[in-house]
């Protein structure tokens, strides 16, 4: 067993045993859903259903539906589709990265937080399979001779870079995050009573028994996924990236872009974790263990990240001014202060001025501040997307061909319906998939329980 | 055709538990299985598990999804149908191999991540159907099962380091036949 400093303060609270962990853990699947679950869950799946809606009407017609017009040919589609992958990050790192650096405080959040990754990369995958605009020949973006020859797809492409590193990201995700759930699912499996529960948990946990070898490849799994997991994540929204940074247009081409990118996606992804996790342990109880020391280490997560992207901004003002670049220069001044001035002004407020305040304790450790915040910081990235692509776009080369944008109602339809279907996905898993990975926090409980450690120091002196 | 006793010792955690293993494996009673409600850490030599070769197996995977890349990517875009992309044409494949390099990490990553996790569910027999592996139920939520197979001999001097080391139940389970090998 592990011992710990008394100093850290216990990562799960109260007086728990093993026992306690599993009717904690166990507790929102047996039990009946209360009033607010419905009420949230009939709010997502109707802004779903609006979603569906849009999202059949443009493949009918066509993606002319969309505000997108011949000069700003990508706009709220890709901004979704890179807002919707950045959030997804954050779980990778979670799981991932944190088990690397054997940060436990990862236990309690992780699952969601996987679960949240799963969720937004299937979000995402809405907008990059309709934004080709005949959905239905998306298989020409796989490695196959197109049908007049052998002509195959460009590898040269970063747009083709991005199918390979969205869909390893995504099939490699929820492989892990299975993985990690087979013993959780054996928890179940075990504990309920009813016949039909019992059966499709049985059926969900693949037989699982827990004996010595299978938890020694499970650990050994899980580290080796772990460190793949690692460089995919950063690779995957560097490429990403790529998308822009490998263009012709001014404002995009920048070698900055893969880390600014990464960093952004990692202060999306947190605060789209703490925004959830703060639901999860109010909904479902579950002080114990997601406390009040998890919400600040996310929240200084949040505060080195969102640094991160404020100076990323500043070096892009910078680098445009000392290249000495026009071109590059009338972007930025474009965005600052060009038709969508309130655009760039929203983005620098909400990403780089709000998670500065974290650095005074009171607040990253207020919860409802931090719930507010969280939200604050996703509206700034969804509108670093924005900035990025739109008024860029607006704006290009030739002023003869300079426009205007403002998305149609089929757009924010579409939009609107992937958050519904992300959250309509999340609260159905809430209730029936283990929220918190207890196999994993049992095996901490000794080490950094609240009453286990006060013991121990009773024990010691 | 010898016949020998299942036994099932319960413990409450994890040291007792460490405990009575290391006191059997002193005393030469072979350790069939634990089963734990969490992966025990040290555990392993105790009982006498050799390191998993999975993270071999792992690298292997990912060589061959990085050779797999390398020839597809050099199939479809040097040797079957060369461009010329923005004047950088693909004639061989090392001048582009920059350009590759991202499908090619993806690929390997790809390989390995489900080759190592598909090895990792069939080796452990984690299959959708499969019968649930632990004898007890209580291993999956807080207790801890050392499972042995012994003749009468030995399950006299087992119970007595179960019971002697903090078991909390030592159940007997019935006798198995074990058929000779020739």
């Amino acid at each position: 067993m592990h011992a710990e400093s008394q100093i850290r303060i216990p990562l799960i609270l109260g007086d728990k045993t093993y026992r306690n962990i599993t009717d904690d853990i166990i507790a929102p699947i047996e039990g009946k859903a209360n009033r607010l679950w419905y009420i949230l869950f009939t709010i997502s799946a109707l802004a779903f259903m609006w979603g569906i809606g849009c999202l059949s009407y443009t493949i009918g017609v066509g993606i002319g539906a969309w505000g997108s017009n011949n000069g700003v040919d990508w706009a709220w589609d890709i901004t979704n589709f890179v807002w919707w992958i950045g959030i997804g990050h954050a779980g990778t790192l979670i799981s991932a990265v944190l088990l690397l650096f054997r940060q436990k405080w990862r236990m309690a959040i992780n699952r969601s937080a996987e679960a949240m990754t799963i969720f937004a990369v299937l979000c995402a995958a809405i907008f990059v399979t309709l934004h080709t605009g005949r959905p239905w020949l998306d298989y020409w973006l796989f490695p196959l001779p197109n049908q007049f020859g052998s002509l195959w797809p460009n590898f040269n492409s970063p747009l083709l870079w991005d199918v390979f590193a969205v869909s390893t990201y995504a099939t490699v995700s929820i492989v892990f995050w299975y993985i990690g759930l087979i013993p959780d699912f054996a928890m179940i499996r075990d504990r309920v009573v009813k016949p039909k529960m019992k059966k499709a948990y049985a059926l969900l946990s693949f037989g699982w028994g827990g004996n010595v070898r299978h938890w020694s490849r499970f650990e050994e799994v899980s580290l080796v996924l772990a460190g793949l997991s690692t460089p995919l994540v950063f690779s995957v929204h560097s490429i990403v990236s790529f998308d822009f940074a490998t263009s012709v247009v001014p404002g995009w081409h920048t070698t900055i872009f893969p880390p600014y990118f990464v960093s952004g996606a990692v202060f999306s992804g947190f605060a789209m974790v703490l925004t959830l996790m703060l639901i999860v342990r109010k909904v479902y109880k579950l002080e114990s263990y997601i406390t009040v020391q998890h919400v600040e280490y996310m929240n200084i997560v949040i505060i080195v990240t969102g640094s991160i992207v404020g100076v990323a901004y500043l070096t892009e003002l910078f680098v445009a001014w000392y290249s000495g670049v026009e071109w590059e220069q009338y972007a930025f001044l474009n965005r600052a202060t060009g038709p969508m001035w309130w655009s760039y002004a929203a983005m620098m407020t909400c990403n780089v001025i709000s998670p500065q305040l974290f650095w005074f304790k009171k607040l990253r450790t207020n919860l409802a501040f931090t719930f507010v915040l969280s939200i604050v910081v996703n509206i700034g990235m969804w509108f670093e997307r924005f900035v990025i692509i739109v008024p860029t776009l607006c704006r290009t080369y030739l002023p003869s061909t300079w426009n205007t944008y403002s998305p149609s109602f089929i757009d924010v339809g579409i939009f609107v319906g992937t958050i519904g279907m992300f959250f309509t996905l999340f609260l159905l898993y809430s209730r029936t998939f283990p929220v918190i990975a207890q196999a994993e926090l049992k095996s901490i409980l000794k080490a950094s329980g609240e009453a286990q450690k006060k013991a121990a120091a009773q024990h010691a002196h | 055709m010898a016949t020998k006793q299942i036994i099932h010792g319960i413990f409450g955690d994890e040291v007792p538990l460490l405990e009575a293993c290391t006191k059997l494996r002193a005393a030469g009673i072979r350790i069939k299985d634990v089963f734990t409600p969490f992966p025990v850490h040290g555990i392993d030599p105790i009982v006498g598990v050799p390191r998993t070769r999975i993270a071999i197996c792992a690298f292997i995977y990912g060589i061959t999804g990085l050779s797999l890349a390398t020839l597809m990517m050099w199939y479809m875009m040097v040797s079957d149908w060369p461009n010329d992309i923005g004047g950088k044409p693909n004639w061989n494949y090392y001048s582009n191999v920059p350009a590759f390099i991202p499908i090619t990490f993806e690929a390997t990553v790809f390989c390995a991540a489900h080759g190592m996790s598909l090895t990792y569910l069939l080796r452990c027999w984690l299959v959708p159907g499969a019968k649930a592996k632990n004898p007890d139920p209580r291993t999956t939520d807080d207790k801890f099962m050392i499972y042995l197979e012994l003749n009468d001999e030995q399950s006299k001097k087992a119970d007595d380091i179960l019971r002697a080391t903090g078991a909390e139940e030592v159940n007997y389970k019935g006798m198995i036949t074990i058929e000779p090998k020739y």
